[in-house]
């Protein structure tokens, strides 16, 4: 392959002075400081007011689109056929990413496209920290990324990011991003639990130059391959990093070669300003200007026995509360404000503001702005607050953040439901989306697999949970996952051949999916034996004893998680002597019918408790992987018959349910078939619907007694503890809370009075007051 | 840009569009038209004569009175939440899913929040019984007022229609 690392015989010495790069005399942070100011001050990105080339040329625009951004899906699908490791090749998370010079996104790839913001905000990294006068910026290079506290989602998304080149000049940056099997943290498994601290989270990587003249330097290549349990799937997850950068650079080469490089620069930054107008006019063309709030929870339980952590501190539970306020004006621009969210925690589900504010868009192209033109323009047209302190922008530079999903997918699905609102309201049905679910269960662990060989594993199953449902259909079952728009639950003798466990059965998950007039797509459930395993390890991560997600407009939220694993099974005996197994579904966890087919003194464990830490497995022991379904959408009392019918037949839906919150008189034939019975069913709605009445209370009185729980402090401490750090970031919040409930104007709640550890309430470091660092704030704080 | 007509925004209210009209609504550029036909149909289905200014909800609208000119919620069974601006679940029928019993008549053990941690909150319509809403918070959270429209915007600049008349 052509490079021009090979064609640009120069290598620039690190000492060599500054502001060379560009051609132009200025430094990389002038530049970027520029294009800042000339934004702010015009409102325009990089002061674009007109786009010359586009207006002046559009197929000449349209043609630098197109190949592009096809040369970069491109390499996506050719450079994940390098890498062995599923959760790569099987569910395609990886992303490759162009950007200007001064980071902003161009274009991207099709996969884990949250990457648009975090590869942008580590390259702004380096320019506002001047790696351009140490260590250097040379053709050549490649930079190594995956620190979360300058951007990164979590560790295990290792960024490469290679300098472009042309004519001697830095005309931009290309990043590739894979999510590693490992990551060397406290347990294996790519996002593990039981750390919480980022000194637990794993090797962490601040843009390190770990290659110069295209090749990575042996050093890194040592250090970095020991540093974590896979070092087969880390090395060809590089290889695949370096491969698609390289076919990028290349791309843009030949690119310039044709177009010339001023036309490659216009549509570098006009594109950006074309993405912000796009998202200006979408909001226009789908939503209705005004206000929007919602909320969102999640749960850490980390007082359960089988959550161990290094820190008798962060054994407490938990919880995350993120409100949000969507303000969208009538120019068309919007502002997101999350202030009331609760302060991040010792645990490892914390978040980068970056990874927040550009993940946001793995959703909106979801909905909003389902476009291939994803770049940084439709960040530059959204105003963000996300208060400093909160768990989406920690202001302390020990936090983790190995799972910061647990609580983004848990945050966004708030904003589904407010965009969701709009779309209703405005009739355009076919676009409202009651949420995502809450994507897990993460079967993870590792220790010798069935090769004799180190391992560690992270099933990516979760790719494929159930969707929300909408306003005219049902979710999809088993079919995807917020953070990836094209998840795959990957197929079983793949996982078979990457994880010694044996499947005893992959089924839908009945009553998964939130019920409603259309319910949750359902999730699914895989049940796994661990076999010719030495020293293995697993451990549990998802919700459990709270939902994350909501239902519209009367539907129910999805079904939460649980837990099932079985140690001493017997087995191994019943095989030999063809005793029944457990197989296929746990259809319904109270008949715990598993237990029917194991030993009788099998240890096992059914609870609701979804966080765990690792745990010892033998061969032969059972582990349910539970990944969930979508909320619902509307009055499950008006859910067609014949879909109810259908759900029954296809084991979707236990009849108990059928009868108590659809409202449906059911049957079923001596073949076992169900059918509703139409008529039956429509009086016994109208009597459900009584029945709802004379159970429920006016809300205000209800709210009258809700009051003395609060002023009698009837809830449990995790609740409060939530309430208190959300208070302690936002006396905004604690005064609403308190004129809400009429509370007495003396009424307040500190952490201090909850005996608990209360360790991160006063105390705290911001990475910026490290000498010598520059961090980059992109959101208002 | 696709239109559509009466009869298939119709369909699409009802959750009975075809499949190849339904993916071209979420692959084209959207009908700006949309809006007021939407309405149209909305208001065939309506047992009352108040205009509706938008609807909230499968069963929820903010409506002109008929009568006084006041923006009002109401329900389609006819009932009125109060003024538009009020939080109308403030003013709907509530019960709260707070224990292990109730919850398990929506889901089956060990698949329901645990209550302590987090609770269900349904809304009623105080006269039909409709379910409007369900919250699912943690304890003591306030009742959330979702969605504050700027109307008067929406209307003139987005959809290019008149508002309809205000008494307040």
């Amino acid at each position: 392959m052509k490079t021009n690392a090979s064609t640009s015989k120069k290598t620039k010495a690190a000492e060599e002075p500054v502001g060379g790069l560009l051609g132009n005399g200025l430094t990389l942070k002038q530049y970027r400081d520029a294009i800042q100011d000339r934004t702010k001050t015009t409102g325009f990105y990089n002061g674009l007011e007109r786009l010359d080339l586009r207006e002046s040329d559009p197929i000449r625009y349209e043609k630098l689109f197109s190949k592009l951004r096809g040369g970069l899906v491109h390499s996506r699908e050719t450079a994940k056929k390098i890498a062995a490791s599923p959760i790569v090749e099987q569910e395609g998370e990886l992303c490759f990413t162009l950007y200007n010079a001064a980071g902003d996104c161009v274009l991207t790839s099709t996969g884990i496209i949250i990457h648009v913001g975090t590869m942008g905000a580590a390259i702004k990294y380096m320019i506002e920290n001047d790696w351009e006068s140490n260590p250097g910026i040379n053709p050549g290079d490649m930079f190594t990324n995956n620190d979360c506290s300058i951007g990164n989602v979590h560790p295990c998304d290792i960024a490469t990011i290679v300098p472009i080149f042309i004519q001697g000049k830095l005309v931009g940056w290309v990043g590739g991003v894979t999510h590693v099997i490992d990551t060397g943290s406290i347990t294996p498994g790519s996002m593990s639990t039981g750390q919480v601290q980022r000194f637990g989270d794993g090797f962490m990587i601040t843009c390190r130059k770990t290659g110069v003249n295209d090749k990575p330097l042996r050093d890194w290549l040592h250090e970095s391959q020991r540093a974590v349990r896979t070092p087969k799937y880390w090395i060809l997850d590089e290889k695949t990093r370096i491969a698609g950068c390289h076919m990028i650079r290349a791309l843009v080469e030949e690119v310039v070669a044709e177009e010339g490089l001023e036309a490659y620069e216009k549509f570098a930054f006009e594109v950006i300003e074309e993405g912000r107008r796009g998202l200006l006019s979408r909001l226009k063309a789908m939503t209705i200007p005004g206000k929007y709030r919602k909320a969102a929870f999640v749960d850490v339980p980390y007082a359960h026995s089988d959550v161990q952590t290094p820190n008798a501190f962060a054994k407490i539970d938990t919880i995350m509360h993120q409100p949000v306020e969507i303000d969208i004006r009538k120019d068309g621009s919007w502002r997101l404000d999350f202030e009331g969210s609760s302060r991040w925690g010792w645990h490892s589900y914390n978040a980068h503001q970056v990874a927040f504010t550009s993940g946001i868009w793995v959703m909106m192209t979801q909905t909003l702005v389902p476009t291939q033109r994803i770049n940084d323009g439709a960040y530059y047209g959204t105003e963000f607050r996300l208060p400093k302190g909160t768990w989406m922008n920690p202001d302390d530079r020990r936090t983790g953040h190995a799972y910061a999903w647990h609580f983004l997918v848990s945050g966004w699905s708030a904003m589904w439901r407010a965009l969701s609102h709009s779309y209703f309201s405005r009739g355009y049905l076919e676009e409202v989306n009651s949420g995502n679910a809450n994507t897990s269960n993460w079967l993870q662990g590792g220790g010798i697999n069935q090769d004799g060989e180190i391992h560690a594993v992270n099933s990516f199953e979760a790719s494929a949970c159930g969707t929300g449902a909408g306003a005219i259909k049902d979710g999809l079952n088993h079919a995807a996952a917020i953070w990836n728009p094209e998840g795959d639950m990957g197929d079983i003798e793949i996982w078979e051949m990457a994880e010694p466990l044996v499947y005893l059965g992959r089924s839908a998950k009945c009553n998964s999916g939130g019920y409603g007039k259309y319910r949750g797509g359902t999730g699914f459930e895989t049940l796994r034996m661990v076999w010719n395993a030495q020293d293995w390890t697993m451990f549990f991560m998802g919700n459990g004893y709270m939902n994350s997600d909501w239902g519209m407009m009367g539907g129910y939220p999805s079904a939460t998680g649980y837990r099932f694993e079985a140690h001493n099974t017997g087995l191994k005996e019943r095989i030999t002597y063809g005793d029944t197994l457990p197989l296929g579904a746990d259809l319904n966890p109270a008949d715990a019918d598993y237990e029917n087919h194991i030993n009788v003194r099998a240890k096992v464990k059914r609870d609701k408790q979804c966080m765990t830490t690792e745990d010892c497995y033998e061969n032969y022991d059972l582990y349910l992987n539970y990944l969930r379904g979508g909320p619902g959408f509307g009055d499950p009392l008006e859910r067609e018959p014949e879909a109810i019918a259908r759900d029954l037949n296809n084991n979707l839906l236990l009849p108990e349910y059928a009868r108590k919150v659809h409202g449906a008189v059911i049957e079923q034939d001596d073949k076992g078939v169900w059918s509703v019975d139409v008529k039956k069913t429509i009086v016994n709605r109208a009597e459900q619907r009584k029945a709802r009445l004379a159970r429920a209370l006016p809300t205000r009185e209800w709210m009258k007694k809700e009051r003395d729980r609060i002023l009698i402090g009837r809830a449990i401490t995790a609740v409060k503890q939530m309430y208190a750090t959300s208070f302690a970031l936002s006396p905004k919040f604690l005064g609403e809370f308190k004129t809400f409930w009429n509370l007495p104007e003396d009424w307040t709640l500190n952490e201090d009075d909850l005996d608990i550890p209360t360790y991160g309430s006063k105390y705290r470091e911001d990475l910026s007051k490290l000498p010598d660092v520059h961090t980059v704030v992109l959101v208002e704080e | 840009m696709s239109t559509y007509t009466k009869q298939q925004v119709k369909n699409l209210t009802e959750g009975k569009l075809d499949w190849d009209t339904t993916t071209r609504m979420l692959s084209m550029p959207k009908d700006n038209e949309r809006f007021s036909i939407y309405l149209e149909v909305l208001q065939a289905k309506v047992p009352w004569k108040d205009k509706i200014v938008l609807p909230l909800g499968p069963h929820l609208y903010i409506v002109q009175s008929a009568k006084t000119k006041q923006w009002l919620t109401k329900c389609d069974c006819g009932h009125e939440f109060g003024d538009y601006r009020e939080n109308w679940k403030l003013n709907a029928a509530i019960y709260v899913r707070d224990n292990p019993e109730t919850m398990r008549d929506v889901y089956p053990t060990l698949m329901a929040p645990d209550t302590d941690w987090q609770v269900y909150r349904e809304y009623y319509c105080p006269e039909c019984g409709v379910m409007l809403d369900v919250e699912a918070p943690t304890p003591w959270y306030p009742v959330i007022h979702d969605f504050e429209p700027d109307i008067e915007a929406f209307y003139t600049e987005w959809v290019n229609l008149p508002v309809p008349e205000r008494a307040d």
